[in-house]
């Protein structure tokens, strides 16, 4: 007897509760777990940060940890999908994932708004009308670092980068953009940790400079050893292997180098500030890069939400496209296959304190989109 | 291509063998005397680095350090068999598995609730940081050159222990019999506590080494553990001489590879492609040398018969 009333109550709080929901229901699908676990804590923290600073109750976020394997990002995006029935996927930090994961959301009518990954294939052919990138394309931040060579006067790059998709996409970008000679060029192993035998050919092959892409952890190996070679060309490289969360591990070794993003934490305009202020009085450290990205992605979700209803997609969509919302990078619009035209700034590794960061130096790109819109047909 | 750089190339190689012998020694002593096999290795090598890391942290002493790293792997290898494993030597292989992939979880979110998400900082002290000068004009990294140095003492200091100690004679009649020694009225509970702490140690010590010049994070002991488990199987489950081959074999096919592979293909094919796929045949290398090593010798290199 007892179980069946208590089934009956919570019958009718779970009607309760589908009733309420007139809000927007977020599937957050991000790392939370594993090595690569810092960045999509900050995407979370970031995220949360404004829907709690947005005062709102009608945003239902639900997180869970897909620790960067694209299977269990699949599993759980059907389980959000189907039996959460969300109205808007989020999270994913890794290209490989969102490309398990975004084709199949958006073709079940569901929002999907990028706070990173950012694959040349969803910005190119396979663009959607509901998929929209707050971040950046792939490709953009390693042609404002190609930009910066020419601009610095370097004429014999030699560039290295993991061999995989995004890794391609970064020697590629690059490529766009730099004039010079290239002295070398190396894949290297998607999460390989030494690079001994690189930086031994960056010694012997008469480079003026290096670009390298390497996030996470694979930066901060190659740092630390090229510091300790004592090779000492002017390296150049996108802001991943440089954001507040790797910085304090890479030390001194980082000191001075030149890497290429889309925000700063010392960008001049007030919507940063305060950011910038709260995100380190609610959780204790600087916010990174990611966190700046996790933050635009929920005020853009909230400006949307003040002007149409989520179950109007029509509206919705629309009110996503005008990009209405104050972004920590100041100016932010979408191009016309839903990625962000922005400026990419060149900032520089500094020590403050105790605590190493980074400080705007010039302006690589001014309004960027990307390569792809072209070939986007929505 | 110079011979300075073919030179340099081959040093990397040694230092990176060195390195993956200490991480080897120990899972090869584990599963040569106690039959187990413990996946869970490689979160002892990560247990060294972050113990190095915060020593290093709160002392600024490097050598305090690689002590803190050897105590610290070695107690946690001593409270792991004790609690876990020792409850796992009957067992058959695929119980231990589990089991010890239950402990890599539990180690890692553990470190991660002590330590935070983000990695930690552990820098080469002072005194080894920069190049020396080697003979014939090679310029090398003077910490590389101490780890090749550190790498090969401890190796030595192994083969003596093993060949002239009362402990190494009960290791290697453990090795051979083990309910015999038991028999004999050797404690062995104490032995294999004993191989397992110092197993645990040398692999903590590779962590701090290496922690030095890569990136302290959670997971990172989980690559290195599959190239130890490919050292072993080469050189031969239970010894350390084909340890020590293995891991050497394993370090310069895979440093060499990557150097060379790439430069072969770029005599006929355009740079980009070269890089790539030279790039991907590099990282099978090693997989494509073990499977040639176990078609000749099935058994490893210095497989027992």
């Amino acid at each position: 007897m007892i179980s069946r009333q208590l089934i009956l109550a919570l019958g009718t709080a779970l009607l309760a509760t589908g009733a309420q929901a007139e809000g927007v229901k977020v599937g957050m699908i991000t790392t939370l777990s594993g090595g690569g676990a810092g960045l999509g804590i900050d995407v979370r923290d970031g995220f949360m940060l404004a829907v709690e600073q947005s005062g709102r109750h009608d945003i239902e976020v639900v997180i869970e940890d897909d620790q960067r394997k694209p299977d269990i990002a699949v599993q759980l995006s059907d389980k959000m999908i189907q039996s959460e029935k969300v109205d808007v996927l989020t999270g994913i930090i890794w290209s490989n994932l969102a490309m398990a994961v975004v084709p199949a959301a958006v073709a079940q009518g569901k929002f999907y708004l990028s706070p990173n990954a950012g694959p040349s294939a969803l910005a190119g052919k396979g663009c959607d009308k509901n998929y929209f990138n707050v971040a950046w394309q792939n490709d953009t931040l390693h042609e404002a670092a190609g930009a910066y060579a020419n601009s610095a006067g370097y004429k014999n790059s030699f560039i290295l980068a993991p061999n995989y998709p995004a890794g391609e996409d970064a020697l590629t970008g690059y490529k766009r953009f730099y004039e010079g000679e290239l002295a070398g060029e190396i894949f290297t192993k998607l999460g390989q940790t030494d690079y001994a035998s690189e930086i031994a050919q960056i010694r012997a092959s008469g480079a003026d400079s290096v670009f390298f892409f390497l996030p996470g952890g694979m930066g901060i190996s190659f740092l630390k050893q090229y510091a300790d070679s004592a090779v000492g060309l002017p390296v150049v490289g996108p802001a991943f292997s440089f954001d507040q969360g790797i910085l304090q591990a890479v030390g001194e070794a980082a000191l001075g180098v030149h890497n290429t993003a889309q925000w700063s934490k010392d960008l001049d305009n007030p919507t940063n500030a305060a950011f910038v202020e709260s995100f380190q009085a609610k959780y204790g450290r600087l916010p990174s890069l990611y966190a700046s990205q996790g933050f635009d992605t929920a005020n853009l979700l909230i400006s949307a939400m003040e002007t149409a209803d989520v179950s109007d997609q029509d509206a919705f969509r629309a009110a996503l496209e005008a990009a209405d919302f104050d972004s920590t990078r100041g100016d932010f619009t979408f191009g016309p296959n839903h990625h962000p035209i922005q400026d990419i700034y060149v900032r520089e590794v500094v020590k403050e304190g105790d605590v190493y960061t980074n400080r705007i130096v010039s302006v690589a790109l001014e309004d960027r989109g990307d390569a792809y819109a072209d070939e986007c047909k929505m | 291509m110079s011979w300075i750089l073919l030179a340099e190339q081959t040093l990397n190689g040694l230092q990176f063998g060195v390195m993956l012998f200490l991480m080897a020694a120990g899972l090869t002593l584990i599963f040569g005397v106690m039959g187990l096999i413990n996946l869970a290795h490689g979160s002892l090598y990560m247990i060294g680095a972050f113990a190095a890391a915060g020593t290093a942290a709160a002392t600024g002493s490097f050598l305090l350090a690689l002590a803190a790293s050897l105590a610290a792997a070695a107690i946690a290898g001593v409270v792991i068999e004790v609690t876990v494993i020792r409850r796992l030597y009957d067992r058959d292989h695929l119980d231990q598995v589990l089991a010890t992939f239950a402990l890599i979880l539990i180690l890692s979110e553990g470190t991660r609730w002590i330590f935070g998400s983000f990695p930690l900082f552990l820098e080469v002290p002072d005194y080894l940081s920069g190049t020396v000068t080697l003979p014939l004009g090679v310029e090398y990294s003077r910490y590389r050159l101490s780890l090749i140095v550190v790498g090969l003492l401890v190796a030595l200091g192994l083969f003596w222990m093993i060949a002239r100690t009362r402990v190494g004679i009960r290791i290697r009649a453990g090795e051979n019999d083990r309910e015999m020694i038991g028999a004999l009225g050797v404690d062995i509970s104490r032995l294999y506590t004993l191989v397992f702490a110092l197993g645990a140690a040398l692999a903590g010590l590779a962590g701090a080494l290496i922690g030095a010049i890569q990136s302290v994070q959670v997971g990172m002991g989980e690559p290195v553990l599959i190239l130890a488990f490919v050292v072993i199987v080469i050189g031969g489950i239970g010894s350390i001489k084909g340890a020590f081959i293995g891991a050497l074999l394993i370090g310069l096919t895979d440093t060499l590879g990557r150097f060379l592979l790439p430069k072969l293909f770029s005599l006929f094919l355009e740079p980009s492609a070269a890089s790539s796929v030279g790039a991907s045949l590099a990282s099978m290398s090693i997989y494509i040398l073990m499977a040639g090593v176990l078609l000749v010798r099935p058994r490893g290199l210095f497989g027992g018969t």
